[in-house]
């Protein structure tokens, strides 16, 4: 049913909707009206949930990572410094192997302290082997929440669905919500075959020998790449079940046969696809949203940069020292291809910087001057650092 | 599409406010967002929160700086630099004051239509939260929406006895200004 929500809100009614045997959470901002909306959907017996109450996020990831293990559906939500503070079981459970959903409303890492929006939590975690889903808006933000289980469990590795702080968190639009029988339909009951049972004992998570690690890591690094399609057809299924996709591994928009791209995760997607409205660039542009960054969707971004010349990669995340963190992966990836583009690469928004709708004339007239050939982060305002900061 | 800004202090409702004008668009059929520009949260500390409302899929999630209409919902926000900036040439300001309208605007050196939001709101829900007041009064001069529509938006909110004395307040708000004064204004920003 279509309601004017709250993103938060809505995320803990499709929470609910898949039916998890176990939430595990700890609040920090932005991510604290998922957590207490659930607990809210339980105390109103909404939800049947083990609602289990921690006293940080590192406890938090490690009952999920029980729970599920143990065979339960299992949910945490985290941001910041409490993906940071979970760093350690987020490994564990990927290398484990074990299928659950988190949902990152992404927030800026301190210090400086910082509680607005930025990527740079989950993308400090884009090693840990989870699969990293970015949400455009909120209604994607619930549609992959409940197509994170059907991946999760088809492909025993957990996935991270990430949602900007406050931008979709805190923003009250018009989301449908699906029907219960609906989502019953399209997500069957959770089965871990190498759940711990006490009847049939096994164990897990042993010490793994330089004997066989490598082969693990393989094998882990493998089950990635085949998730790809589990992605693809997991977002298929569900339009087919509910009208309407979240675009896959990545969403299109503009001319087809633009020779300028400008790729974003994220809910600056939105904000670009008003830009280009709202500014008709005369050149021939066109925007791509990533939304499956882990696995890389090597081939499907190779498809839609066909024909394209030069490609903007906006981020809202920063590597010290290096730049963007998927501006560069870009580079790797095309470094192979036939007739690469020429990749520009900024960040933007760090911290919870309003990102306005002249971003796009301003980008494009970076890559008609030349300015965009740097990395930099685009809309820092260099004035207010004294001069030898610059 | 229409844009506007809500400016209060923490504890005002002013999240809240935005909120329930968003859903009140939406259950006028509307497309709707609102979102809170949170500094750090505390009572008291000036807040501000955006609303967008338009018969077509909303995009864009940057913040409103050119808004079409602002709501201030504490009159002392006024002497804050620069609060009213960015409001279109032929846009409107609703203000939470008791003083007459055209004092207010004299002081302020800005045209404003002000209404005793605060005290309505003690006389007829007990708690000093202006927002239900001044959103039903901006309903009234704007015609954006319908009274029904916000009355659909308080019951997704409140029930019981809270309910019934808002819904009075939103009553009593709306004539206390001047039906259709803004229709015009808001029928060119909604264009």
């Amino acid at each position: 049913m279509r309601q004017a929500l709250e993103g938060s809100l809505a995320v803990a009614k499709a929470v609910a909707l898949c039916r998890p045997g176990v939430v595990a959470a700890y609040p920090i901002t932005p991510q604290t009206h998922i957590v207490e909306n659930i607990s809210k959907l339980v105390a109103d017996g909404d939800l049947e949930t083990e609602l289990v109450s921690v006293e940080s996020e590192f406890s938090a990831a490690s009952v999920v990572l029980g729970a599920a293990a143990a065979g339960s559906r299992a949910y945490t939500a985290s941001s910041s410094q409490g993906i940071m503070l979970m760093a350690e079981v987020l490994f564990n459970i990927a290398g484990l192997r074990i299928p659950m959903v988190l949902t990152c409303a992404n927030r800026a890492v301190g210090a400086p302290l910082n509680i607005w929006n930025d990527q740079t939590d989950s993308m400090a975690v884009r090693d840990s082997g989870w699969i990293q889903l970015y949400c455009a808006d909120n209604q994607e933000a619930v549609d992959s929440l409940i197509q994170a289980y059907r991946i999760s469990e088809r492909t025993e590795i957990p996935v991270m669905v990430c949602m900007d702080g406050f931008i979709l968190t805190h923003t009250l639009e018009v989301i449908d919500i699906p029907d219960q029988g609906q989502v019953d339909a399209y997500l069957p009951e959770f089965r871990f075959q190498r759940r711990l049972d006490p009847s049939d004992p096994i164990s897990l998570g042993a010490l793994v020998t330089p004997e066989h690690f490598s082969e693990v890591k393989h094998s882990q690094h493998m089950a990635m790449f085949k998730a790809l399609p589990e992605i693809v057809e997991a977002d298929k299924d569900f339009e087919a079940q509910f009208g309407r996709c979240c675009g896959g591994l990545l969403t299109e928009h503009g001319d087809e046969e633009a020779t300028v791209a400008i790729l974003t995760l994220g809910s600056i997607y939105g904000t670009l696809r008003a830009a280009m409205d709202a500014h008709k660039p005369r050149k021939k542009v066109k925007l791509i949203h990533l939304r499956c960054f882990r696995p890389f969707p090597e081939a499907a971004l190779l498809a839609a940069l066909d024909g394209v010349k030069d490609l903007i990669v906006v981020e809202r995340a920063l590597s010290p020292g290096l730049g963007g963190i998927v501006g560069t992966e870009i580079k790797a990836v095309l470094s192979t291809a036939r007739k690469p583009p020429h990749v520009h690469n900024v960040a933007v928004g760090l911290g919870g910087r309003d990102v306005p709708l002249d971003i796009l004339p301003r980008l494009l007239e970076a890559l008609k001057d030349g300015t965009a050939t740097e990395f930099s982060i685009f809309d820092a305002d260099l004035s207010k650092l004294p001069e030898e900061d610059r | 599409m229409m844009e506007i800004r809500i400016h209060g202090r923490g504890g005002q409702g002013n999240v809240v406010a935005a909120y329930l004008l968003a859903s009140a668009a939406f259950e006028d059929g509307r497309y709707c967002q609102a979102f809170p520009a949170f500094g750090a949260e505390r009572r008291g500390a000036p807040v501000v929160a955006f609303v967008r409302v338009s018969g077509k899929p909303i995009l864009q999630r940057n913040e409103v700086k050119a808004p079409s209409f602002m709501i201030i919902q504490d009159e002392t926000l006024l002497h804050e630099k620069g609060l009213t900036d960015g409001l279109k040439p032929d846009g409107g300001i609703l203000i939470n004051s008791s003083l007459d309208p055209a004092e207010i605007s004299r002081r302020h050196g800005i045209e404003m239509i002000a209404i005793p939001a605060t005290q309505m709101a003690i006389e007829h829900v007990g708690r000093p939260v202006p927002n239900v007041a001044l959103l039903s009064a901006f309903l009234e001069m704007t015609g954006l929406l319908t009274h029904g529509a916000l009355k659909k938006a308080l019951e997704e909110r409140f029930s019981g006895h809270v309910l019934d004395n808002n819904l009075r307040l939103a009553h009593q708000a709306a004539k206390a200004v001047g039906k259709d004064l803004w229709k015009e204004k808001a029928d060119a920003a909604s264009a």
